[in-house]
Formats: structure tokens, sequence, C-alpha cells
């Protein structure tokens, strides 16, 4: 795996005729002497689903991170719509992995968060998250704390939360990791419906090969020690089938069995 | 518990070890311990006296204020230290040492450096109260869960809004978590200081009714004020249970 190889496999894709929505260009971040991403390039699609998948320690959240303006590259820059990242900004929202509620808040306070902090007035606010509360399946919870609520219905305050800043990227940090297997089906399936629906670019995080094949548009491989893209994979034929056929298309098959044999031995 | 298929009512113990003391006191083994029963009495008969009532109200006093300086300024102190690693750096130690100190050493300097009076009392409250507040503010502030600071961030939060949106509500159960220990504490200190500097409030009768070996009043005040200090442990106790409710379960 050289990176010369890494290059060839990024030029098709961004040639492909897909306008950016989000481009990071050379980013490396270093902690003290530790690498933990090196000159790494990677664009993503406008209206997309690229995940961001690869064994534990490649650098994904990182990276994440990066893009939301959380953490600052040692190096490298990243151009949201052609402007320059120099922190949070809202075009950009994001769903953390352990929820990220305020315990103290309703449901209806947790989601109109956001908003708040934009300086939005109170009952607007409130008018947008109750509709984004709606969207989320979560309706006659509004005035619920999050202890009252399940895992995944604590998920769904945050996406409700990140979708009512209404920013055109979304940045998920493997939100369904932290819930159980039957509500991240349901969740996969609610995010395939979202990307069609909503247009706007999202950024996925996951370390599950099975998800990223999923619901993805893009795949971006990250392979770990020195942290590098090292494939992209742009399932074709499968996307339109609807979600039940997914799961038994061959194409999603082969592309899992590939990525697996492509990580294998970076797994410990 | 349950006795005889009885339910018993919390602390029906007590009704035993007043019992067991009211025996002692009859056989008058020693004129130290009168009977229970000579001391309700007592405490009943003082409790209308004017002595009595101008001692409740200056230890009431000398209580309230000082607590009020410990929370006032404890707690800004622990939550800056939680935040600021150079203050944390320069305080700590001093904290510590003070937290562990036997405060009451320090009660015969702070008569020579304020005088006999109520403003040595109040200052000796404070003393006993403040520390732990400062360590737990502290504290609630360092255990912040990072993603919800993140999260602030990440939708722009400026950080006044960080601090009083984020902040102080996450270390909220430990800031009164240390409120409590630092009362119960300055109610040790409230009379520690009195019995010392014993001019004023409960001191001034505690010296009056033992150099007078009055020992039925001697307990008659011990037992008030112990049943004070236990109402207003459980009180707040009871407070912190309210508000915390979610501490648990986040």
């Amino acid at each position: 795996m050289t990176m010369s190889q890494t290059k060839e496999t990024i030029t098709p894709a961004a040639a492909a005729g897909f306008e950016s929505a989000v481009s990071a260009r050379n980013i490396s971040k270093n902690y003290g002497e530790v690498e933990a991403l090196r000159d790494m390039s990677l664009e993503f699609p406008r209206g997309q689903l690229t995940s961001l998948l690869g064994p534990s320690g490649c650098g994904k959240t990182t990276l994440l991170k990066i893009i939301a303006g959380l953490l600052e590259p040692t190096s490298g820059e990243v151009e949201v719509n052609g402007k320059k990242v120099t922190g949070p900004g809202p075009d950009r929202a994001f769903v953390f992995q352990d929820f990220a509620l305020l315990p103290w808040a309703t449901v209806l306070r947790n989601v109109a968060f956001g908003l708040e902090m934009r300086g939005v007035a109170p009952s607007e606010r409130e008018a947008r998250a109750e509709k984004y509360i709606k969207e989320v399946g979560l309706a006659g919870f509004e005035n619920s704390y999050p202890h009252e609520l399940s895992g995944g219905m604590r998920q769904r305050v945050g996406l409700a939360r990140a979708l009512a800043v209404d920013a055109q990227v979304l940045l998920m940090d493997e939100p369904f990791s932290a819930v159980d297997e039957q509500t991240r089906r349901k969740f996969q399936e609610d995010l395939l419906q979202l990307v069609q629906n909503e247009n706007k670019t999202f950024i996925f995080v996951t370390h599950s090969i099975e998800e990223a094949v999923y619901v993805s548009d893009q795949i971006a491989i990250l392979l770990p020690r020195p942290s590098r893209v090292s494939e992209i994979i742009r399932p074709t034929s499968f996307r339109n089938k609807g979600v039940d056929n997914i799961r038994r298309d061959p194409e999603y098959l082969d592309i899992v069995d590939e990525i697996w044999a492509s990580l294998r031995t970076y797994v410990e | 518990m349950t006795l005889f298929g009885y339910r018993l009512p919390g602390m029906s113990s007590l009704l035993l070890w007043g019992l067991l003391w009211e025996i002692v006191g009859q056989a008058g083994l020693t004129f130290f311990v009168p009977p229970l029963s000579e001391v309700l009495g007592t405490l009943f008969e003082i409790l209308g006296t004017a002595a009595f009532q101008k001692a409740l109200f200056e230890t009431a006093y000398a209580f309230l204020a000082g607590v009020f300086f410990a929370i006032v300024i404890g707690i800004p102190t622990g939550i800056l230290m939680g935040k600021s690693r150079l203050l944390d750096e320069l305080l700590l130690p001093w904290v510590n040492v003070f937290l562990s100190a036997p405060l009451t050493a320090l009660v015969p300097v702070l008569m020579v450096l304020f005088g006999f009076g109520m403003k040595s009392i109040i200052i000796t409250t404070t003393l006993f109260a403040i520390w732990i507040i400062i360590l737990n503010s502290r504290a609630g502030v360092r255990q912040i869960n990072r993603s919800l600071v993140e999260m602030a961030h990440s939708f722009g939060a400026s950080p006044t809004d960080a601090f009083f949106k984020i902040y102080f509500w996450a270390a909220l159960p430990e800031i009164l978590g240390g409120v409590r220990i630092g009362i119960i504490r300055a109610v040790k200190g409230v009379i520690i200081g009195q019995l010392l500097i014993s001019i004023v409030g409960f001191g001034a009768l505690f010296e009056l009714y033992s150099a007078n070996f009055l020992m039925g009043h001697f307990w008659a005040v011990l037992i008030v004020l112990f049943a004070l200090a236990f109402t207003i442990s459980e009180f707040l106790a009871y407070l912190e249970r309210r508000v915390s409710y979610y501490a648990a379960k986040r």
C-alpha cells in the first residue's frame, strides 16, 4: 500500500463530476510526538453521504473534528463551500457519539440549544425545535428529560438538534454505536431517507463495515500508522433498490468482503 | 424495621437509648448524668428564658453570616480553579492544607487579630465551611463531560454562554454536595468558635452552666444543639436529592 496508489484512487472520484461541499487538503495533525494524521486529502461531494471507515487509531474522528473546527490541524486546511474553516460555524452541525445532551434540560430545550446559541428568539426557536422533534419521531416527548429516554431516543434528540440549525453539512461521529442493534438498523434506514430528502452533505464516521456500505454514497477507507486514505469506494447499483433489498444485493456483499479483506491485517 | 409484625417508624431506637439514659440517671451513678426526664424538664424551662433566646439569636446570626461568606466566596473560587490551571496550581495546596488542618488551633490567632467578639466567630465559621465548598465546586467543573463542552463550542456558544449554560449546571450537583458538607462543618465551626471565645451565644451559656455544675441545663442546651445540627443536615440532604436528581443519570 503506497502513497501513489492512494492518489490514484482519489483522482477518479474527484474527477467524476461531483461538486465538493467539503474539501480536506493535506491535513496533518500531531499530538506532540504522535502523528494522528499525515498529509490527508479528501473530497466530500455535495448532497451525498461519505463514510470515514477504518480500524481504531486511524484518525477518523480526528479528521471529523478538524472539519467541525473543534480541533485545529497542524498543517493543511479544510474548506466548506469554498470558505476556509477556522473554527465551528453555522454551516456545519455535529452529532455526537455519546449524544452530548444537557441532562438538566428538556428535549425541547436540548433541540433548541443550537438556535439558542445563535440568538434566535425563544418563540421561534421552540417552533422550529418542535418541527424537528416531530420529524425525528419524538412528538409527545418535548417536555421529557434525557434520562427518561432510551439510548436510541436520545440520539434522535441529538439528531434533531443538529437538523434544527439547518446547516448544510452534518458531521456524525459514530452516531449509532451507542444504541442497540435493532434501533441501529432503524436509524440506518431513516438516515437513507434523510440523505434523500434533505439536500445536505453528510460526513459519517463509523467502525462498522456493514453500516458504512449500507448508508454511504462514498466510503473512504482510512488506514493507521501513518494515517492515510487508502481507498475510496463508491457503491453504484444497490442504492435505489429499496432499503429491504440492499443487504442481499451481490454488490453490497462483495464490497463488504473486499473492505474486510483490506482491513483485516490492521485489526489487532 | 419491623418488630412483632409492626413497622417501627425511623429512629425508634432512640426510645431505647433514652430509657437507658433515664435508668443511669435515676440510679444516681454520677452527678454528671442527671435523668433524662429532668434534662427534658430543664430544656422546656430554659427555652423561654431571655438568655437562651439571646444565645440562639447570636448563634444563628454568626452561623448564617459565616455560611453566606463561605458560599459566596467559595463557589466562584472553586469554579475558577476548575477552569484555570494557573489559579489551581496557586491555590490548591492551600485549600488542601486548610481542609485537613485542625482549625480549632487557629481560633486563638483569630481572636488576637479580630477581637473577642462576633467577628471572630463569623470568620471561624467561614473557615470551617469554605474549603470543602471550594474543592467540590472545583471537582464539579473538572469532571464535566468533555463532549458537552465540545457540543456547546460546535454550536457557537460564547465563553459566557458556556459558563452559565454548561459549566454551572453541570457542576451543580457537586457544588450542592459541597455546600451541604460545608454547612455541617459550619455548625461545628460556630459552636467551637463560641466555646473558645465563650463570651457570646451558646458558648457563654455552656461556660455558665458547667462552671456552676448545672448539668441538667448543660445537657438540655447540648440536646438542642444536636437536634438543630441534625435537622439542618437532613434538610440539606433533602434539598440536594431534589435538585441533583439527574446527577446519577448523566
